[in-house]
C-alpha cells in the first residue's frame, strides 16, 4: 500500500471517526420497531394536547343543553358529549394536555431532587450517606396518600401542589438509583483527576458525576412518566386530583366510568388514549434500557 | 439466622420511630382540626373536647404521649368515632383488605411466574410475544379503568357476577375486585421472571448443568428458577404492602369496607390517631416483608450471607 494513496485516506477517516456511546444507543434506540412506534405516537399525543384545543371547534367547558349524551358523530361531537354536553374531543385533549403537563412536571422535581439528593449521599458517604438513606427509608415507609392528603389539606386544592406532591414522592427510587451509581462512579480514575486538580467536591458533584448518571436517570425518567401519569389519575379518581371544570384522563375515566351505562364512550376514549399514551411511554423506556444498558450489548 | 434476625430487627425500630415522628409532625402541622366539621361547637364545649382527648397540652407532650402510648400497644381512641378505639377500628377492617390483598399478591405471584418462565423457554417466539404483549397492556391499564369495564362486562351485561358490595366476604363478590387488583401485579411479574429467566439460562451453570445431560425440566425447575426470581423477591415485599393495606381504588368502587377507603376519610377528617394507626401498620408491613424478603432472597442465592 502506498503512502497517501485514496485507501488509505479512507482507512484514516473511519479511525477517526469514533462511535461514542450515545451515538451508538441512538442507532440501536432507531432500529427498535417498539421504541420507534412509540416515539411517533407520543409526538402525536403532544401534539394532539398542544394544538388540540385551537383546533376543535369545541371548548371542554362549554355546556350546550341539545347535546346532552350526545353519541359519537352526532351535533358534530366526533366522539359524543357528556351530562352537560360538553364536547368529549375538546375535554380529552384538554385533559390528555392537563396529564402530560403533571408528568412532565413532577418527574423533572423528582429528577431534581432524586438526583442530587442520591448524588450527594453517595459521593460524600459515611455519615452523611446514612442520614440522607436514612430519611429515604423513613419517606418510603409512610404511604404516598398520606403525603397527598396531607398536602392539599395544607395548600389546597391547587394543581401545581399536585405536581409539587406528587414529584416530592417519586424522587425516592431515583435517589436510590442515582447513589448506587455513584459509589461506583466516584472510585473512577476521571473523578480521582478532578479531585488532583483541586475541583471542589460540588463541582465533582455537577460537572463530573451527574453528566455520567444520563443513562439509568434517562431510562427510569420514561418510566417515571406514566407512573405519575397513573398516580395523578388515581387522586383525579379518587377527587383528591385536578378539580372540575379542568380536566385529566384521570377525571375524564372517573366521570366516564360513573356514566358507561349511558354512554359508554366517555369510559372508552379516554381509557384508550391514556393506555396508547402509557405503551408508547413505556415502549420506548424498554427501547432505551436495551440501548442504554451495556450488559446486553 | 437468629442473629441475623435480631440485628434487623433492632435497626427497624428507629426507622419505625422516625416514621411515627414524622407522621406525627406533619400531620399536626397541616390546618384543620377533627373537631371543626361537626356542629359548630362554641368555645367552652370544644376546649372540653380537647381536653378529653389530651389535645389541649402543648403539642411536644402530646407526642411523648402518644409514643409512649404506642409503646404500650395502646393506639388511642378514634377522634371521629364515639366508643371506638383505633385498635376497635382496624380490627373490623383489615380482615377486608387481607383477604383481597393476600389472595392477589398469590394468584399474581403464581401467574405471573408461570407466564414468565413460559415466555423466557419461548424466547422470540408466538407465546412470547403474546405474553409479553398482554404484559404490557396489564402494566398500562390501570386498575381504574379495568375495574369498571370488567364491571360492565361480567355484571352489568352478563349478569354473572354481583357489581360491587362485600356480602360477608362470599366468593362472587371477591372474584371481580381480585382479578383487577392481580392484573397489573401479574404483567410486572411476569416481565421481572422473563428477564430474570433469559438472563440466567445464558450463564455457565446452566451450560454446565445441560452439558451433563440432566433433563430440560430439571434444569429449569431446580437450576434456573432459583436465580431467576431472584429480582422479583425484592420486588414483592414494598408491593404485598401496598396491596395489604388497601387499594383504595378498588375499595371504592366495588364498595369494599377495607382499610384502603377509612386511611383517605381519616386523613380528609384529621382523625389523627385512626391515621397514625393506619401508618405505623403500613410502616410495619413493609419493613417486616422487607425483612422477610431479604431472608428468601439468603435462602435462594447461597452467595448471600446475612450477617
Amino acid at each position: 500500500m502506498i503512502p497517501g494513496s485514496p485507501q488509505r485516506a479512507e482507512l484514516l477517516q473511519q479511525a477517526v471517526k469514533g462511535r461514542s456511546l450515545w451515538d451508538d444507543a441512538r442507532r440501536r434506540l432507531l432500529s427498535n420497531k417498539a421504541a420507534v412506534a412509540g416515539m411517533i405516537v407520543l409526538a402525536f399525543m403532544v401534539l394532539a394536547a398542544v394544538i388540540g384545543p385551537f383546533v376543535v371547534p369545541f371548548h371542554y367547558d362549554t355546556v350546550t343543553k341539545p347535546d346532552v349524551w350526545a353519541a359519537p358523530g352526532v351535533g358534530g361531537h366526533l366522539l359524543g358529549a357528556d351530562s352537560l354536553g360538553r364536547d368529549l374531543l375538546a375535554r380529552l385533549v384538554a385533559g390528555l394536555g392537563v396529564s402530560l403537563a403533571i408528568g412532565v412536571v413532577a418527574t423533572s422535581v423528582s429528577l431534581l431532587i432524586g438526583v442530587l439528593w442520591g448524588a450527594v449521599a453517595g459521593y460524600v458517604g459515611g455519615r452523611v450517606d446514612e442520614v440522607m438513606m436514612r430519611i429515604v427509608d423513613t419517606l418510603y415507609s409512610l404511604p404516598f396518600i398520606f403525603f397527598v392528603i396531607l398536602l392539599m389539606v395544607t395548600f389546597g386544592r391547587n394543581i401545581f401542589l399536585i405536581f409539587l406532591a406528587i414529584g416530592a414522592v417519586e424522587w425516592l427510587t431515583m435517589s436510590r438509583i442515582v447513589r448506587g451509581q455513584t459509589l461506583s462512579l466516584k472510585q473512577k480514575e476521571f473523578v480521582e483527576a478532578a479531585r488532583a486538580a483541586g475541583l471542589s467536591g460540588s463541582q465533582i458533584i455537577l460537572k463530573h458525576i451527574v453528566p455520567n448518571l444520563l443513562g439509568p436517570v434517562v431510562v427510569y425518567v420514561t418510566l417515571t412518566i406514566p407512573a405519575i401519569i397513573i398516580a395523578e389519575s388515581f387522586l383525579s379518581f379518587l377527587g383528591l386530583g385536578v378539580q372540575p371544570p379542568m380536566a385529566s384522563l384521570g377525571t375524564l375515566i372517573a366521570g366516564g366510568a360513573q356514566d358507561m351505562e349511558i354512554a359508554p364512550w366517555l369510559l372508552i376514549f379516554p381509557s384508550l388514549t391514556m393506555i396508547i399514551t402509557l405503551m408508547a411511554f413505556n415502549f420506548i423506556g424498554d427501547g432505551l434500557r436495551d440501548a442504554l444498558d451495556p450488559k446486553d450489548r | 439466622m437468629l442473629r441475623f434476625l435480631f440485628r434487623r430487627l433492632l435497626v427497624a425500630i428507629p426507622t419505625l420511630f422516625l416514621v411515627i415522628t414524622v407522621a406525627f409532625f406533619m400531620m399536626r402541622a397541616a390546618p384543620g382540626s377533627p373537631f371543626v366539621n361537626e356542629r359548630q361547637l362554641s368555645p367552652q364545649i370544644e376546649a372540653v373536647v380537647m381536653a378529653r382527648f389530651g389535645m389541649d397540652k402543648p403539642l411536644h407532650e402530646q407526642y411523648f404521649d402518644y409514643l409512649g402510648g404506642v409503646v404500650r400497644g395502646d393506639f388511642g381512641p378514634s377522634l371521629k368515632y364515639r366508643d371506638k378505639t383505633v385498635l376497635n377500628i382496624l380490627n373490623e377492617n383489615y380482615k377486608v383488605s387481607l383477604i383481597l390483598g393476600g389472595v392477589s399478591i398469590l394468584l399474581a405471584a403464581m401467574v405471573g411466574m408461570s407466564l414468565g418462565v413460559i415466555a423466557a423457554l419461548r424466547q422470540n417466539k408466538v407465546a412470547d410475544y403474546f405474553t409479553m404483549g398482554v404484559a404490557i397492556l396489564g402494566v398500562c391499564i390501570p386498575t381504574f379503568v379495568t375495574a369498571p369495564l370488567l364491571v360492565m362486562v361480567f355484571a352489568s351485561k352478563l349478569g354473572w357476577l354481583p357489581t360491587a358490595g362485600w356480602n360477608g366476604g362470599a366468593l362472587a363478590n371477591l372474584i371481580l375486585p381480585i382479578t383487577v387488583l392481580a392484573l397489573p401485579q401479574i404483567a410486572i411479574i411476569s416481565r421481572l421472571t422473563r428477564a430474570g429467566m433469559i438472563e440466567v439460562l445464558r450463564s455457565n451453570y446452566i451450560r454446565t448443568a445441560r452439558s451433563r445431560g440432566l433433563p430440560e425440566s430439571l434444569i429449569v425447575r431446580k437450576h434456573a428458577l432459583r436465580a431467576a426470581i431472584l429480582p422479583l423477591v425484592s420486588y414483592l415485599g414494598p408491593a404485598a404492602a401496598g396491596l395489604l393495606t388497601g387499594s383504595l381504588v378498588v375499595e371504592k368502587i366495588f364498595n369494599l369496607p377495607g382499610l384502603g377507603k377509612f386511611f383517605v376519610i381519616s386523613a380528609l377528617q384529621r382523625d389523627y390517631t385512626v391515621v397514625m394507626g393506619m401508618v405505623i401498620v403500613y410502616a410495619l408491613l413493609i419493613l417486616v416483608l422487607n425483612l422477610i424478603a431479604d431472608m428468601i432472597y439468603a435462602a435462594l442465592d447461597p452467595r448471600v450471607r446475612l450477617s
